[in-house]
């Protein structure tokens, strides 16, 4: 029955105008152009833009080193406003990963076709961009060495975490995320990484995979579990990936703080998650596509339904700034009132029109075919996308914070030299571990586009 | 296994390589037909029907990962209760020590761990996995099982096994190829 | 080179007896000066240039910390033992408490000072004394910081070098010899104000030694006014205090008496005991404030008016006319203030005999005079006034007294000038060049706690024994000798003023307690036997020493002068108003971190001070905070940031002294502008004809409560107003309405929470904060700092938001920003019952105690913040840099042992002294009782002047604490976040006169 199941998506994707694999393409084809990206000589540009990446890591080093050295001072942060860049970033780092997930668990449970040439790096990059957010609730602490006392370890003080806290959920959250994460992409690795072993000519690489592959024959039991498996794991995957944003928003939405308590914040938060996702993936996609030729793989159709994904969340992530205004009136709480009006004219108003502007304006031009059929264009939009999505954040943990319930404490924040270091360090980390992530795997994951090449479709009619 | 032949090195089984899954499903129909059950098909991508011919049926996981889930409320719940109540009762900020609303956020990403955790274990456990070597790696063009080509394997251990007959039978079904595997 | 001709020609102009240090001194050739400086460069290489002020405490060099160390174990052989062998009520962990005294500017407040293992900790007020009543002011608190003040000079210099005692006295001994052998040492001693009879005494002992010598009194800040305005009016000195017990109504005529002077302690207390509303029943006095800059008592006044500085000695003319006063006629003025005027002056003549008047000490000496015509003619004398001889042992006019000296000594007839404790290189008028005068007397010596800028023109500069090191005695503002003994042994080998003036007798034998007990229980005037010697010791002062009342006549023709003294002006120009620091006071505190730290009252500035102007001035000026100006006073410049101030008078500048220091410390040196620099003898407290040019430059200002632009100051304000964070009603209203202040907010009831409640049996832990009393004195936050080892962190992280105080004093204007309502609330942890802090922190590092106290655990936190974030009262502290100073070991010495030093990133906040909780439940316990109430007080509790805090068991039915939460009056604020806070407030009444309501209206 489930053959059944794939062979109407099958139908559905020949019926579709652009098809999501240019025809042409056998199972041999499509295995030795993606494998070759992997198994040729180092093209000279990677080691550049490797290296240009790397530098990046050395300034996070810097920073980091600094911070536990002199400690959180060196960030700009004050009373009232105890989070900064650390949150933000945390919050926006966490947020790109949900489209990972978001394309490989809910759309493979969706059978949307067109998700397998983009499942494998963006399931990467959800890793990647997860390991830079965990990197900042660890550093953002007054004393990061004693971190670990956020984890349930019995320790000196025979202590245990508060349950209660938002922060504890996190940790939670945040770590199952991640290990699910790896779990899910490295069993969807194995079958390639099993090609590899098999198509690499170097003892070493042959050696390598082969371990990781861990004697993946592709026998028909192998293939049954397999199977079950990955639908089972993309099944909890994707309560996981909603839950992960609920719980983050939870940060601010159990605290009592104007603009911070509220109802909307989980599925404004996880909408603003996938937004932020799939911006990124765009990101990433566009350039990747033309550099190494695979055009046929990640085709124009993709393009358009990432593009079309991201104007429905955009949508709803506007949504959700219109019930943040309708609520604050609604409510009546002055508190909330003031807290909107400061947003719209207190100091900080620049970052909220730059935001709407962003996240608001920016996508709608996604309605229009011919832009949303440009991958420059979508690139562009993209890009503001992963502005916006900063900003919102920095808006909602800011401004908040600045001008809270007692005016006689109101205060300025401003990121400082070391702010700014972290923040771009983090970001040459994700891009440096991406870079050697499409140095050393398939960035396309090949045994699922054999299944979805027309040849091995009739083959099961 | 009486007609075993002691003069030959034992071998694993025989192998057949063919082009398409059609064929591969064809060859797998015969063999069956033929009374052989001791086999197992290799193919470069998820084929539902092959597993079906071969004639197995549903996969144990499902019960393992529920399993792993109900572990996992277990854990997640009894952890933070047993902390806050009973080992290292606290008054925060005059909430009852059993606010089990604020528990249940972690309880839930407990239950997904555990469960994914059994998932992928349990995936192993039944594949065998990892077995670093296995004697169908023998046969040279089986690294093609990983690109475009499909593979038959008649084991060794079948009642109906035997290695002239055997071979000669997998000969009809026109593969690429047939060789021995050696065990 | 050029060195010795120069030299030389200085030698030609020198007449004979002239001594000289060397040819390059006499020629004072800068090269020199830099010679020296690289020869000595002790600041200069261990301070390099901009060294971290948030670190001062930090940074120290190890030579000093142990000089420091090795001092403090030593205990004075007199009163505390050593450890040889330990005498019975020193008990490890006990603090002890000796009575002590606290002076300024001569005058002394009676101190209790904690005193654990021999090392001072903790100053209180001596609730015995009449001036102290159990509280102090600011000042007293940080003396604790001043003793253990490691850029203390340590040792005796001569000319930069340093020097044995024994070489010093040797010197001088041989150098006033030969100049008595040329008959007569022509000798002059310069002292700040002296009430002291011992150090008086000396003093004389000294003057009919050498018969040739003269004795000064100077201090920036000193009563000038007062003393010439007492002349005026009785043609003689008279001291005159106040009993505000009695009065009915009060008019400040720019008297900030509830905060500043030497009697504002007590003050305080009375004043606002005549007004202490619980319920409608009490009845409450009512004062009036008219002032040129906004003080602490304005914000307290019923009716408060800004007046121009330049027209207030026309403005108290009004007064006086309107009282009826045949030589005074209304003046020119705005309709307004005379209006004001007139309805004052009929609220005064109802409460004859029950009413004040009372002078600023910087108004003209005239308007002096003419409040004690006022009281005089109101029959207050002898009930709410009381005048009495003066309490200074030879009063002077100061000004007059420096002018002499100075005049001397350029004169060249002073022989060896001996500058006791004061600094008026830096401190003299500007145009008295005090520097250059002094440069011609060929023997300098300078007694000072630090090497300061007189230290550094002085041959010999002897360091100078803390108060808190040293015996002595000085007089209470009414009289009260108060006796001062040691806490500690010198830390650093200091002298006090009684030793040197001892050596000067060539006689360096006697110890200064010695020549204390020899003058009390010896000399003629008083002879106390010994028994009662020690009492008075015990007590801290001597019981009925106060200068008894006296019942003195105005002369009649003093009126007429007075007329006539009234500077004519109605001033449309800016006049300057000079002030000492709120709380570097005139410069002598610069070194100390708390008080360069500790908000400035309404300004909220800190590290710095700046031109203060009125909204309405700034506006015509053009100009912004923060934006320097070019102020010109006559000849003479200041460039500064300006700072607009609410409720400051139209047409005045304030400018605060004390600041601008060039040699005052680690600490002290440069931080704000040097205001003396500007300051005349003409103009010692009012320079009119100011002109102010605005600059293209800005200097950031470090404030507390943030208002980069005026803008933000309103919103403040009608926020604070909104949220109902400050309740006020007149007495009226609150007859009508006694629940107006619940009624404000929207308190949740008991069961809106969805968790049944938690029950606090035994005690639970309450305070209560009276709004009415407060004046924003600040005693309250340094008392925090000093109990609660509470770190201080510098301009820089002020500007960032830092400050790390644990109480802080809130201020709000309401209303017109030119003459708005200013109210005053002290905010420290509430202890929320259901504390939004505690559920988020994920370490559960902030829990409930059984007894209702919000508790942070140091060691248990990490750091996140987010207990500060979700605080609504934002009285979270956190250590984002290592701010606490774990090197130097002097101030270790100084730290509050039973409180944790907190390390870098962590979490702070008021604890409500649980130090103190727990030293009370340990002794209850042990005596088997429970905790009385009244014996658990908070420091900030214990130094509020006019008892404002109140701390106590909530389940105690008959705790004062439960006695102020029943009265209708108690709010808490934010409560409708169900936050359920144990520390409430008391609505603030006031009680203004329903005429000026009425023409506010029209």
């Amino acid at each position: 029955m489930k053959g059944k199941k794939r062979r109407e998506s099958v139908s559905t994707t020949i019926l579709a105008k652009v098809p999501v694999v240019e025809p042409g393409h056998t199972p041999a084809t499509v295995t030795d152009q993606i494998s070759s990206v992997v198994l040729t000589r180092t093209p000279k540009w990677w080691y550049a833009a490797f290296g240009a990446s790397f530098l990046l890591v050395l300034l996070l080093m810097q920073a980091v080193t600094k911070l536990l050295v002199e400690g959180t001072g060196i960030w700009g942060l004050n009373v009232p406003v105890g989070w900064g860049f650390a949150i933000i970033n945390f919050v926006w780092w966490i947020g790109i990963g949900h489209a990972g997930t978001l394309i490989s668990a809910i759309l493979l449970l969706l059978r949307q076709p067109w998700r397998t040439s983009i499942n494998r790096f963006a399931e990467a990059m959800t890793l990647f961009a997860v390991a830079c957010a965990g990197l900042f609730p660890l550093i953002h602490v007054g004393r990061p060495w004693l971190a670990y006392w956020l984890l349930p370890i019995p320790n000196t003080m025979d202590m245990w975490p508060q349950f209660r806290s938002p922060l504890i959920w996190d940790v939670f959250a945040v770590s199952t995320y991640a290990t699910a994460s790896l779990l899910f992409w490295y069993v969807g690795l194995i079958p390639d990484l099993a090609t590899l072993r098999d198509r690499s000519i170097s003892r070493v690489r042959k050696v390598v995979y082969g371990f990781f592959a861990m004697g993946w024959r592709g026998s028909a039991r192998h293939w049954h579990n397999y199977e079950s498996a990955y639908l089972l794991l993309a099944g909890l995957a994707t309560p996981l990936v909603v839950s992960v944003h609920t719980i983050v928003s939870f940060d601010f939405a159990i605290g009592q703080i104007p603009g911070w308590h509220a109802t909307i914040f989980p599925p404004y938060f996880v909408a603003g998650a996938i937004f932020a996702g799939f911006a990124m993936v765009i990101t990433l996609a566009v350039p990747l596509r033309v550099i190494f030729r695979l055009q046929d793989f990640i085709t124009l159709r993709h393009i358009q339904s990432m593009a079309k994904v991201m104007l429905a969340t955009g949508l709803i992530v506007a949504y959700g700034y219109l019930t943040e205004i309708f609520m604050a009136f609604y409510s009546g709480n002055q508190y909330e009132e003031f807290m909107l009006l400061n947003r719209i004219q207190g100091p900080y108003r620049y970052h909220w029109y730059a935001l709407l502007l962003c996240n608001v304006l920016a996508p709608q031009l996604m309605w229009i075919k011919r832009a949303r059929t440009s991958p420059l264009i979508v690139f562009v939009v993209a890009m503001f996308v992963n502005v916006g999505m900063w900003l919102e954040r920095f808006v909602i943990v800011v401004t908040s914070l600045h001008r809270d319930f007692m005016p006689s404490s109101w205060g300025m924040y401003h990121g400082t030299y070391w702010d700014w270091a972290t923040f771009i360090g983090t970001i040459g980390l994700f891009l440096s571990l991406l870079f050697l992530f499409i140095r050393f795997l398939p960035m396309i994951s090949m045994f699922e586009m054999r299944t979805i090449l027309p040849e091995s479709e009739d083959s099961q009619a | 296994m009486s007609q075993t032949m002691p003069q030959h090195r034992p071998i694993y089984g025989l192998m057949a390589e063919f082009t398409s899954s059609h064929e591969l499903l064809r060859a797998i129909r015969a063999s069956r037909a033929s009374g052989y059950t001791k086999m197992d098909a290799y193919t470069p991508y998820p084929i539902e029907e092959v597993w079906e011919e071969l004639g197995h049926h549903r996969s144990k996981l499902p019960a393992i990962v529920l399993t792993g889930a109900l572990i996992g409320i277990a854990l997640g719940f009894g952890l933070q209760y047993w902390a806050s109540v009973i080992n290292y009762p606290l008054n925060i900020g005059g909430r009852p020590l059993n606010s089990w609303p604020a528990f249940i956020p972690i309880t839930f990403e407990v239950t997904i761990l555990v469960a994914t955790l059994f998932a992928v274990a349990g995936m192993f456990v039944l594949n065998g996995l990892p077995m670093p070597f296995h004697p169908v790696f023998n046969v040279k063009r089986f690294a093609l099982a990983s690109r475009d080509r499909y593979f038959l394997c008649i084991e060794a251990d079948d009642l109906n096994f035997d290695r002239e007959a055997t071979a000669q039978f997998l000969q009809n079904l026109n593969p690429t190829e047939v060789s021995e595997v050696a065990g | 080179m050029s060195t010795t001709s120069t030299a030389k020609k200085r030698l030609l102009g020198t007449r004979g007896r002239e001594f000289w240090r060397s040819l390059e001194e006499l020629a004072d050739d800068p090269e020199f000066e830099q010679v020296l400086h690289r020869e000595f460069p002790e600041q200069a290489a261990v301070w390099p240039e901009g060294v971290d002020r948030r670190r001062f405490l930090q940074l120290t060099s190890a030579s000093l910390a142990l000089a420091g160390l090795a001092g403090c174990t030593r205990q004075p052989p007199e009163k505390i033992v050593p450890y040889v062998n330990q005498p019975e009520e020193l008990i490890p962990g006990q603090p002890l408490y000796f009575a002590s005294a606290f002076e300024l500017d001569g005058y002394a407040n009676g101190i209790l000072v904690e005193s654990h293992m021999g090392r001072p900790t903790k100053i209180e007020g001596n609730p015995d004394h009449p001036a102290s009543l159990g509280a102090t002011d600011l000042f007293a608190q940080a003396a604790i910081l001043s003793v253990y003040d490691p850029d203390r000079s340590q040792a005796v210099r001569h000319l930069n070098r340093i020097r044995t005692w024994r070489a010093f006295v040797d010197d001088t001994r041989r150098g006033l010899n030969a100049l008595n052998a040329l008959g007569g040492a022509r000798l002059r001693i310069l002292t700040g104000p002296v009430t002291s009879p011992t150090l008086a005494a000396k003093l004389d002992e000294v003057l009919a030694t050498y018969p040739q010598a003269r004795w000064h009194q100077y201090s920036a800040a000193g009563r000038h006014s007062g003393s010439s305005g007492s002349r005026m009016a009785f043609g003689m000195e008279v001291a005159t205090r106040y009993d505000f017990r009695q009065a009915k109504v009060v008019l400040s005529l720019d008297a900030d008496f509830l905060n500043t002077g030497a009697a504002a302690v007590r003050y305080a207390r009375d004043f606002m005991g005549g007004r202490q509303i619980r319920s409608v029943a009490d009845s409450m006095n009512r004062l009036y404030v008219a002032e040129m800059t906004p003080s602490g008592t304005g914000a307290a006044a019923d009716h408060r008016l800004p007046v121009p500085a330049g027209a207030f000695d026309q403005f108290t003319a009004a007064l006086a006319s309107a009282l009826g006063i045949p030589e005074f006629s209304p003046p020119e003025l705005d309709e307004r203030l005379l209006s004001w005027v007139r309805v004052v002056a009929r609220d005064l003549e109802a409460h004859r005999g029950a009413c004040a008047v009372i002078a600023g000490a910087y108004c003209s000496p005239a308007v002096h005079a003419l409040v004690h015509i006022l009281n005089d003619r109101l029959g207050n004398n002898g009930r709410t006034v009381l005048h009495s001889d003066p309490i200074e042992a030879r009063p002077v006019d100061q000004l007059q007294d420096l002018q002499t000296l100075v005049r001397d000594m350029s004169a060249g007839e002073v022989d060896a000038l001996v500058v006791l404790a004061v600094n008026p290189v830096f401190d003299a008028p500007a145009d008295l060049d005090f520097a250059a005068a002094m440069m011609k007397v060929s023997r300098r010596i300078h007694l000072g706690l630090h090497d300061d800028e007189t230290a550094e023109l002085c041959h010999w500069h002897v360091p100078q024994a803390h108060d808190l090191e040293s015996w002595g005695d000085a007089r209470a503002f009414d009289g009260t000798v108060t006796l001062r003994q040691p806490l500690i042994d010198p830390l650093y080998g200091g002298k006090c003023p009684l030793e040197l003036l001892q050596l000067l007798l060539g006689d360096d034998g006697l110890s200064n307690r010695e020549i204390l007990e020899r003058f009390w229980q010896q000399t003629a005037s008083s002879t106390m036997s010994v028994a009662a010697w020690r009492k008075a010791v015990h007590d801290g002062f001597i019981r009925d020493s106060q200068k008894p009342p006296r019942a003195i006549e105005t002369r009649p023709d003093a009126a007429a002068e007075v007329a006539v003294g009234l500077s004519a002006t109605t001033d449309a120009a800016i006049t300057v108003v000079f002030r000492p620091d709120p709380t570097i006071y005139d410069g002598r505190f610069a070194n100390n971190g708390w008080l360069q730290e500790c908000p400035k009252p309404l300004s909220k500035l800190t590290w710095d001070n700046a031109a203060i102007v009125g909204p309405a001035l700034a506006a015509r000026m053009g100009v912004a905070n923060e934006q320097m100006v070019r102020l010109e006073l006559e000849d003479r410049a200041l460039e500064l940031p300006i700072w607009i101030q609410p409720g400051q008078a139209d047409r005045t500048l304030t400018l605060h002294l004390g600041h601008g220091r060039s040699r005052a410390g680690r600490v002290g040196t440069d931080t704000g502008f040097n205001a003396y620099s500007v300051r005349t003898s003409t103009a010692l407290w009012r320079a009119p004809g100011a002109r102010v040019t605005p600059l293209a430059t800005t200097y950031p200002l470090a404030t507390t409560q943030l208002h980069h632009n005026i803008a933000p100051v309103n919103l403040e304000g009608e926020e604070a107003e909104k949220r109902h964070l400050v309740r006020i009603a007149s007495l009226e209203t609150f007859r009508h309405h006694p629940e107006f202040a619940k009624h404000a907010g929207h308190a949740p009831t008991a069961d809106v929470s969805l968790y049944p409640p938690y029950e606090y049996n035994g005690y639970a832990w309450g305070l209560s904060v009276d709004l009415g009393a407060c004046t924003g004195c600040n005693a309250c936050v340094l008392a925090c700092q000093s109990e609660n080892n509470i770190a201080v962190v510098g301009k820089d992280q002020v500007q960032m938001g830092r400050e790390m105080h644990w109480i802080r004093i809130d201020r709000y204007f309401a209303g017109d920003l030119d003459d708005p309502q200013i109210h005053h609330q002290p905010v420290m942890c509430m202890h929320c019952e259901q504390a939004p802090c505690e559920v988020v922190c994920p370490v559960a590092a902030t829990t409930h105690s059984s007894e209702g106290l919000n508790e942070m655990t140091y060691n248990r936190c990490v750091g996140t913040r987010y207990c500060s974030n979700n605080c609504p009262y934002k009285v979270r502290r956190f250590n984002f840099l290592k701010y606490s100073d774990y090197e130097t070991p002097v101030l270790s010495l100084m730290r509050n042992p039973d409180v944790t030093v907190r390390f870098r990133g962590v979490m702070e906040k008021c604890t409500y002294c649980v130090q103190r909780i727990n030293h009370a439940r340990i002794t209850a316990e042990k005596e088997n009782r429970k905790i009385s109430d009244g014996e658990i007080v908070t420091a900030c509790q214990q130094v509020c002047p006019s008892e404002a805090i109140v701390f106590g068991d909530l389940n105690d039915p008959e705790s004062e604490a439960v006695r102020r939460k029943s009265s209708s009056l108690d709010y808490g604020i934010l409560e409708e976040l169900s936050t359920k806070p144990r520390t409430t407030y008391l609505a603030r009444v006031q009680n203004p006169n329903s005429a000026l309501e009425a023409e506010k209206k029209a």
